[in-house]
């Protein structure tokens, strides 16, 4: 019962958040919304016996991405007026596309082909579960192959990265630590002995 | 719950070529700025040891570890080699041409591995995941591949297409192989196949999975209708990348769609062979019509790499061990080919100048008549002329076409690629009868002319012997399907 009202509470919020992402004027209060909106799934996915992926989604995406997200927001300028021209003339399609996806979801879910005929509902662990430990165990036992292949591909995303970005332009000012620490105080600060003015 | 070690052995060259890769990258932290021979020399080294490592541990057996992901069988192996043999060429060919563009960085090698790994995952997948991971890190290496000329504004283009198209073909992948994952409740292609045949499967989800496939598929292959991103990313890309595009990959596409449709999907058979019928005509006949109008010569062979895989998929789609080992041997010489016709555009290309416009191979024969002949040959090989192993490739896919009853397939297929011979004659027309518009000698390196000639009498040799070849892959497939 009390599980029941969780559900309904995060799902209202979640809806609510996901909802002002879109309609926000301001750039930054959409993204805060994306993070109330990342906030609630998680704790719906808490409600699903999902608690690694929910602190991991609080993590990873609210922490990091959703900051990422509002640096870049407030660094760039975006000149919001102009990304609302053409709206209405873009509506239709717009909705036909939405249209579609409503269709295509309620067909997926709509029980006819995965319902709980064919997918019954999972029985309930006992309290002691660890569903890390097990996603852990699973990870680097049955599944280390794909796993060993997701960190290459990491590796990579992290070659192209620096082979693309990487220039040494001259005329950029930037510090060097390793000079940095060996500079001593008589290479910067020079002391001149000055004999004292005479009294008048 | 206990868990066995998995047997390493059969991954060998995967985890050899990790631990090469990971070396290359810190030994090239260490070379001369402006002098990467010692990362190429390496590069090389690890392909030949690959090589060795596949032939030494492969079996004519089926093995399969790491819980059923991954699977080395004869075709694995077979392909494999194959995939070190072009990438190794295409190394050879591309280096004059990187080095005076300024992209001779230690990156062009160590995501040139990159991508061969994620070919040899593919090939070796029998998982969804490890397939589109596999995927995945292929196509990151080769869109950063294109992207590393960055100060070209044609190359960032075209890789910023192959970006965005791409990531929405494996957008397309993922929810079909979810739909498939949602119907049969495994994601081991095996497994998979076993649920289908018994019939417990919802059908109708089935086929609503396959279509997403299949137009996946289509994409990364670029079969007409999801063609639109190959002759602008062939274009835009530096020829050298064009060349690692064009060739090798395909070798690990071909053993994606083995993969999938073939061991996964093989009870939806009469679904996906509709599809493919559509996906291989109007590739044929887009891609032939379409190459006649180009000027740019990098154009005109992505119109024919469209035009070649509608081949491709004829033999697949014609199904039994013939139309599996006739398409095997089709895309092997299409890759032998692609090599050739895209170095020899880097041949001609010199410091400052890019010979991408049919109008620069004119009148090569007064300047450099043996790689006239080459380049004849190759032309002559892509369009199918008799003694040349094109023409083999074309007949043995054909003959699988008319074994599986596709009388009206064949014929067109054989009237669009006569369309299709037209553009490479012309190739040949120019090179023999026009006058030369530049005096400049072609000179390659020793290496690079001594591949090139291989290359181009391979053509020949292969094509008057192709026995050899054509067992190979027929015994491959034998043992794997």
């Amino acid at each position: 019962m009390f599980q029941t009202f969780l559900f309904y509470f995060f799902s209202a919020i979640l809806l609510f958040a996901a909802l002002r992402v879109i309609t926000a004027r301001n750039p930054v209060h959409s993204a805060l919304f994306l993070v109330l909106a990342f906030f609630t799934s998680a704790g719906i996915w808490l409600l699903l016996e999902a608690e690694f992926l929910a602190i991991t989604l609080v993590l990873v995406y609210v922490g990091a991405v959703m900051v990422l997200f509002l640096f870049v927001v407030m660094m760039l300028d975006i000149n919001l007026d102009r990304l609302r021209e053409g709206f209405w003339n873009w509506f239709p399609l717009g909705a036909a596309i939405a249209i579609v996806m409503v269709i295509e979801m309620a067909l997926v879910l709509g029980g006819r082909y995965f319902g709980l005929a064919d997918m019954p509902v999972p029985e309930a662990r006992p309290a002691g579960y660890s569903n890390t430990k097990e996603l852990g165990r699973l990870v680097y036992t049955e599944y280390v192959y794909p796993f060993e292949i997701a960190a290459v591909i990491l590796l990579v995303a992290i070659v192209a990265a620096i082979a693309l970005t990487l220039r040494r332009r001259r005329d950029t000012r930037h510090q060097d630590p390793a000079k940095q620490v060996l500079v001593r105080a008589r290479d910067r600060v020079r002391l001149i002995p000055m004999p004292p003015e005479p009294k008048e | 719950m206990t868990f066995a070690m998995p047997n390493l052995q059969p991954a060998a060259p995967e985890i050899f070529l990790l631990g090469a890769v990971s070396v290359l990258l810190i030994v090239d932290l260490f070379a001369r700025r402006g002098s990467r021979f010692l990362t190429y020399v390496l590069a090389q080294l690890t392909l030949l040891v690959c090589a060795g490592i596949t032939i030494a541990t492969g079996t004519p057996e089926t093995v399969h570890t790491f819980s059923g992901m991954f699977v080395d069988d004869p075709m694995a192996d077979a392909l494999k080699l194959m995939v070190y043999a072009a990438v190794s060429l295409l190394l050879v060919y591309s280096r004059e041409y990187i080095t005076v563009r300024g992209m001779y960085g230690g990156e062009f090698y160590s995501l040139a591995l990159f991508a061969m790994m994620g070919m040899m995952v593919m090939i070796s997948a029998s998982h969804f995941l490890t397939l589109y991971l596999g995927l995945e890190l292929l196509s990151l290496s080769l869109y950063s591949l294109v992207a590393l000329q960055r100060d070209s504004k044609v190359a960032v283009e075209a890789a910023m297409k192959y970006f965005v198209l791409g990531a929405l073909a494996s957008g397309l992948l993922l929810y079909g192989m979810s739909m498939i994952y949602g119907a049969t409740g495994s994601l081991e292609i095996a497994k998979m196949a076993e649920v289908i045949k018994s019939g417990h499967a919802n059908q109708t989800v089935l086929v609503f999975g396959l279509v997403f496939i299949v137009a996946g598929l289509g994409f990364k292959l670029g079969a007409v209708p999801f063609h639109m991103w190959v002759p602008d990313v062939y274009h835009g890309a530096p020829t050298a990348m064009t060349l690692f595009i064009g060739s090798a990959p395909k070798l690990a596409a071909f053993a994606f769609i083995m993969r999938i449709l073939v061991e996964g999907l093989e009870g939806l058979v009469k679904d996906w062979q509709g599809m493919l019928v559509i996906l291989s005509v109007l590739s044929m006949a887009i891609g032939n019509i379409t190459a006649i109008a180009q000027t740019n010569i990098k154009r005109m062979l992505a119109y024919s790499t469209i035009s070649h895989m509608g081949f491709v998929l004829l033999g697949i789609l014609s199904g039994g061990g013939n139309g599996y080992s006739s398409a095997m041997f089709y895309i092997v010489t299409y890759v032998m080919m692609t090599l050739g016709s895209f170095g020899m555009v880097m041949l001609l290309s010199r410091e400052g100048f890019e010979a991408e416009n049919i109008e620069d191979f004119k009148g090569l024969n007064q300047r450099s008549p043996w790689y006239a002949f080459m380049m004849l040959l190759i032309m002559f090989s892509l369009a199918g002329v008799p003694p040349m192993v094109g023409f083999y490739a074309k007949l043995s896919v054909l003959q699988a076409a008319l074994h599986a009853g596709f009388l009206w397939l064949v014929v067109v297929a054989v009237i669009l690629s006569l369309i299709g011979a037209f553009y490479y004659l012309r190739v040949v027309k120019l090179m023999y009868f026009d006058e030369p518009t530049s005096r400049e000698p072609i000179a390659p390196q020793y290496d690079v002319g001594f591949f090139m000639s291989m290359n181009g009498l391979a053509m020949l040799v292969f094509g008057i012997v192709p026995q050899p070849l054509m067992g190979l892959c027929a015994w491959a497939i034998q043992k794997s399907i």
